[in-house]
Formats: structure tokens, sequence, C-alpha cells
């Protein structure tokens, strides 16, 4: 399941964000906690924010604020105890609080900073979007996309979704030529189309690289590195053993004398 | 003549004196602040926030917790595989050190962690694909068996007939092993930050960080030994003989240079050297970094600067002050917008209450058992603080 965005469609009536709400069961009566530049940023009652933006020739536009669900989630590749997990079927980025040690490396390893957390808990967890799995389960799209009134956001096969963002983007000449999500670090589920450039628009300017790869490129040199030096050490280690350097009994009697002056201590 | 009280309990010693008097109360007031955190949660004891999710916890008491503790693994390689006999005298301090530095690190990532209750999950729900995975079961293996190690010093003086020769014995293997782990996941923790790219200030993220972090915490590892033995040498009159130490900085010099060069490398194939300079929080903590932290210390070492005490003394502060700054930088500066985040009182204390606990420890074990220079150290008398030293006295013995 994939969520297209036609910012120019938007009209900022915050529907999906009172959706996303009700649905996820969060606090409408929460102060928020983060804000930044006047907007109000995403925080653990607020999985969706819409940020107003004024451009140099006042044209207005609103830009719906989640989780992308990368195809490459770097929260699912950090969590060390899989408490984050992306759904084979629907694509979902979701969050298993039961499995969550509360470590926050997947806070600081989001390229978008998307995941939250509950900072005046007792045992707080990670929130953010998680695409509503129990909808998706029954072939229903996630709550904001069903009650967006203008058909800003619609949600389909991934494929199709940007095959059709292309063809929207080809046939009109407003929109910019780039289907933000598509590539950006190796891609998302949710993807961006727009007739002013996503710069302008708050998006963050990412390599297509997904920054799984550098973990991974480590990750699978480490046990082979750490045999040969464990071989290395080991037969290093014997080799002294053999030749008599590796003398413990001769440090063993070294060990004698201290212990000595602790007996005669004690008799004092 | 006895300034400082020595209680005898079942033939162990508890010395105090007042600055470990004071110690103590920093542990005190530590473990208030540990039951707010652990009731409350982070919002009233701590400044993190969404924007700066990682904090002083994080950067001091983990990250350069574990860099410190580095000198364990690097004296027992030089020691115990490349046989570089005149560092025996060190060994045994470094070890624990490394020991109480992990445990510090264990007890910091406790209160840093949401779930606590949860810590166990990842000994079964496995995230392989995690860097901090790999961090996690090495810490806890090299842990155990750092303990194990530690284990034989105190054998030699509780249940010596009947286990202290049995683990003699099996020492060597858990020493191969002891020396795998370590350095796995002293580049582990540089390999955390190899998927911030896209957040990392680009003078701090490149593919070798799980390298550079292994470097250094090889090179602080000597320099840590060196601060250790100048307190030591202090307050217990045992001093590691000048050239040892010298030969033993020099070779975490060694390592120091090779790792300068691969940072200038790193500059010049990223194209780095405009951010150098360009002014601003993040390259002026940069060059702060390297110029302090790296180029000076390698001035003082391989020049004759290296053979006064001072000297010698110069280039172990400023290396160890300056792979603590590098990693508050990878956590602070790289990633967070200046000045968006500053420890809070509460993150401070807890952590100043840390390193007291650490150093209360360190100092009851070195004068029990056999680690400095292989004997029982005991406490100089010195003859300052007498006003503190009557005060205290008479709270603890009222008829004196």
């Amino acid at each position: 399941m994939a969520v297209l965005i036609d910012i120019t469609k938007c009209i900022g009536c915050e529907s999906c964000s009172v959706a996303c709400k009700l649905y996820n069961s969060l606090d409408f009566k929460s102060e928020p906690r983060n804000i930044k530049n006047g907007r109000i940023e995403l925080d653990d009652n607020r999985w969706t924010v819409i940020h107003k933006y004024e451009t140099e020739d006042k044209r207005i536009r609103f830009v719906k604020k989640q989780c992308l669900h990368c195809k490459e989630p770097a929260c699912v590749s950090a969590c060390f105890s899989k408490a984050i997990q992306k759904d084979e079927e629907t694509g979902a980025v979701v969050y298993y609080p039961d499995l969550c040690v509360g470590c926050r490396y997947c806070m600081v390893a989001c390229p978008y900073e998307i995941p939250k957390y509950q900072w005046d808990e007792q045992f707080p967890k990670i929130t953010k979007c998680e695409m509503c799995p129990s909808r998706l389960e029954n072939g229903d799209a996630p709550a904001c996309v069903a009650v967006c009134p203008t058909n800003a956001l619609i949600s389909g096969d991934r494929d199709e979704l940007l095959k059709k963002a292309h063809e929207i983007i080809a046939s009109d000449s407003k929109y910019v030529q780039h289907v933000y999500g598509e590539n950006e670090v190796g891609g998302s589920e949710w993807m961006y189309i727009s007739d002013i450039p996503f710069e302008e628009l708050g998006f963050k300017m990412v390599s297509e690289t997904p920054v799984t790869k550098y973990t991974k490129d480590y990750i699978s040199k480490v046990p082979i590195l750490a045999v040969i030096w464990g071989i290395f050490l080991a037969s290093l280690s014997y080799y002294n053993h053999r030749n008599g350097h590796g003398t413990h009994s001769e440090s063993e009697e070294d060990f004698e004398n201290p212990d000595d002056e602790n007996t005669k201590d004690k008799q004092d | 003549m006895n300034f400082y009280r020595c209680f005898r309990i079942f033939g162990w010693n508890f010395t105090i004196t007042p600055g470990r008097f004071i110690m103590t109360g920093l542990v005190a007031i530590m473990l208030a602040i540990v039951s707010i955190r652990l009731l409350t949660g982070f919002g009233v004891v701590t400044n993190l926030s969404d924007e700066t999710p990682w904090g002083l916890w994080i950067a001091f008491d983990v990250m350069c917790g574990v860099a410190l503790a580095g000198g364990g693994y690097s004296t027992t390689l030089l020691v115990s595989i490349f046989r570089f006999d005149e560092f025996e005298v060190v060994c045994r301090g470094a070890l624990l050190t490394s020991l109480l530095g992990y445990l510090l690190v264990l007890a910091g990532l406790f209160l840093d962690i949401g779930q606590w209750f949860n810590s166990w999950r990842p000994y079964f729900s496995w995230g392989y694909s995690s860097v901090l995975f790999e961090v996690f079961w090495c810490i806890s293996i090299y842990t155990s068996i750092l303990t194990f190690e530690f284990f034989e010093i105190f054998t030699e003086r509780v249940l010596t007939k009947r286990l202290h020769r049995y683990i003699v014995r099996v020492l060597p293997i858990f020493i191969v092993i002891g020396l795998i782990f370590p350095m796995m996941h002293q580049s582990s923790l540089g390999g955390l930050f190899l998927i911030m790219k896209e957040r990392m200030f680009p003078l701090w993220w490149s593919e070798f960080l799980p390298l550079y972090f292994l470097m250094s915490s090889f090179f602080v590892g000597s320099a840590m030994v060196g601060v250790e033995s100048s307190f030591a040498s202090k307050a217990y009159g045992h001093g590691i003989p000048h050239n040892v130490m010298k030969k033993l900085t020099r070779i975490g010099g060694c390592i120091m240079l090779v790792y300068l060069l691969m940072k200038i490398y790193d500059l010049f194939t990223m194209n780095l050297w405009s951010y150098v300079f360009q002014g601003g929080l993040q390259s002026n903590m940069y060059c702060i970094e390297m110029l302090f932290g790296i180029i000076i210390p390698i001035i003082i070492i391989f020049s004759p600067i290296a053979d006064t005490k001072f000297g010698l003394a110069g280039y172990a502060w400023l290396t160890v002050l300056g792979v603590v700054v590098n990693r508050m930088n990878c956590v602070f500066t790289s990633m967070y917008e200046s000045g968006s985040y500053f420890p809070s009182a509460g993150e401070i204390f807890i952590s100043i209450g840390l390193v007291s606990a650490g150093a209360l420890v360190y100092a009851f074990l070195v004068e029990n058992l056999n680690i400095l220079g292989r004997k029982h150290a005991v406490q100089i008398n010195v003859h300052k603080n007498k006003d503190i030293r009557s005060l205290i006295w008479a709270f603890v013995r009222p008829n004196n």
C-alpha cells in the first residue's frame, strides 16, 4: 500500500490530522511539544501535521507531514530488538512496543526525524505514523487518506501510483518534474508531487543511497574480521606459550609474595 | 599522625578521606535523582527532547566511558599477546579501570533506556541488522569476561586454595576471547553513526568511523592509564616508571599519527576542506578537537617534551579530553542544531555521581587487593585540610 500526495490539491483543512487522532486514540488536548519556525511539528500526540508555506509570490501551500514508510527504513534496520518492523505485504513500518527497550536509536537513525518519544511517561514508548495497520489488513485506506475531501491523498499499489504520478507531472507543466519519495534514501511508500520546488516547502534533500547500505556493508564484514582476529590472537598466544614466554608459572610465584604480606597485615 | 581514618571490617580496609566523603555525598545525590528519573520518566530530570533524543548519558557515560575503558584491552593486547613484558606493572590497574568503566557504562545505559524492564529483549528478539545489536552483545560478553579476569585477582585473597589455581589455568583462553569483543564493539560504537549520514555534519561522518573509534579507543587507553597512574601516584605513591609510561604512550602516539593521516585523507576524498574553515560552531569545534586532541599531543609525544613528567602528563590529559570532545561532537555538535541541547543539572549530577561511585570502588579495591604494582596500596597521609578533617571526624568519632 502506497500513498501519493498531490500538494496542489491540499486545502489545509486538517481532516487528516483529526482522523489520525481519532483512529489512533491520541490526546486532542495535548499542548504542542515541538514548534519550529512557527510551525507545529510532529510529537507523541501528533502523528501527522499540516505545515503552511507561503511562497515569495504569495502562493500558499500545505504540506502534510508524517512517516514516509521508507522501502529501506533506517529505523527498522537500527532497532536492535526488532521493535520496529516493516510489514512485507502492506509496506507499513509498524512499531511493537512490547519489544521496545527505549534506546531511541531509531530516532537518531531516521533521516527525516519522524519517530517521537513520550518524554513525560514513566515507561515511554516511541510514537509515529504506522499507516493504520488494522485498516490496511481489511483492504481499507489509512484513516487520513479515507477522509481527505479533495483527493489530495490517494492510496494504492506503489508501482501504479508512481506511474500515475509521472503521468500527472508530465501532462501538466506547472508541476515540478520530480516525485519526492520515488528514490529518496532508497524510496518510500509515501510520495509527493508539487508545483513548487520541494526545497521551498521544507522537504529535506537527501541522497538516493539508502542509509542502511552503510551499516549493512559494515555489519557484513564484522564476523569475518572477528574470526581472523581471533585466530591470529589465539595462534600468537599459543606460540608465546610454547616458547615459554607466557610464563604463567613464574608470575604465579610473583603472586605469592604480596599474598604473604597480606597475611602479615592480617596478623598485625 | 593518622590523618585519614582507616576502618577495618572483617579484615577489609575502608579508608575515608575528605575527598571520599564528598564523593559519597555526590553518590547520594545521584541516587536521589535516579529515583526521580525512574519514577517520572525523562521530562523532569533531563533536557532531552524529540530533536535531541540522545544526550549526555549516551555521549559521556556510554561513548566516553567505553572509550576510556579501552585501557584494559589495549594493555592486555600489548602485554599478553605482543609480550611487552615491561608494561605488566600497568596491567592490573588498567584492567580494574576497564571493569569499573564498563559497569558504569551499563549503569548509564540502564538509566537512559525508557522501558528498562525490556532490556533483556535483544537477547531473544534479534535485531541483527542493527549495529547496536552487536554493541549490546559484545558489551554484555566483554563485561562478563572482565569480571572473570578480575575475579582472578580477587581469588588471590578470597577462596585462594580452592579456586585460584584453576582460574589461572583457564585465564589465557579468556584473555584471547576478551580481546576479540572489545575491539569489535569499540569499532561498532563508531559504526552506530554510519546510518546517520543524512543527519551528521559532514566533517564527522566517514565510512571509516568504526576504524576511527577503534583507533581512538586504543590511543586513549594508554593515555587514560597515564592519567589514572598520576592520580594513583598522588594518593598512593605508586608511580609507573617514566620510561615505561613513555614507551606505552608512544605506541598510542603511532596509532594517533595514522588516525590523523586518515582524517586528512578523508578531507581530501570527500572534499571537505571548505567546511573546516567556514567558521561557525561545528567547524570551530572540529578544529579545536583536531588541534588540541590530536595534533598537539602528537607533537608532544614525538618530541623531547615527552621526556619530562609534565610533558607526558600533558599528552595524556590532552588525549583524554580530545577523545571526550570527539565523542561529544559526534553526538551533539554534528547532529543537533547549535544551542538546541545542553545537559540539565540532573543529567550532569548523575554523570558526576556515577564517576564518583567508580572512583570510590576503585580506591577501595586497590587498597584491599594486589592491583597497583601487584600489592596493596596505602593512602598517603596529607597534612592538608585539617579543618575539614576535624569537622568530619567530629561526626565519625565524637570522642576524638
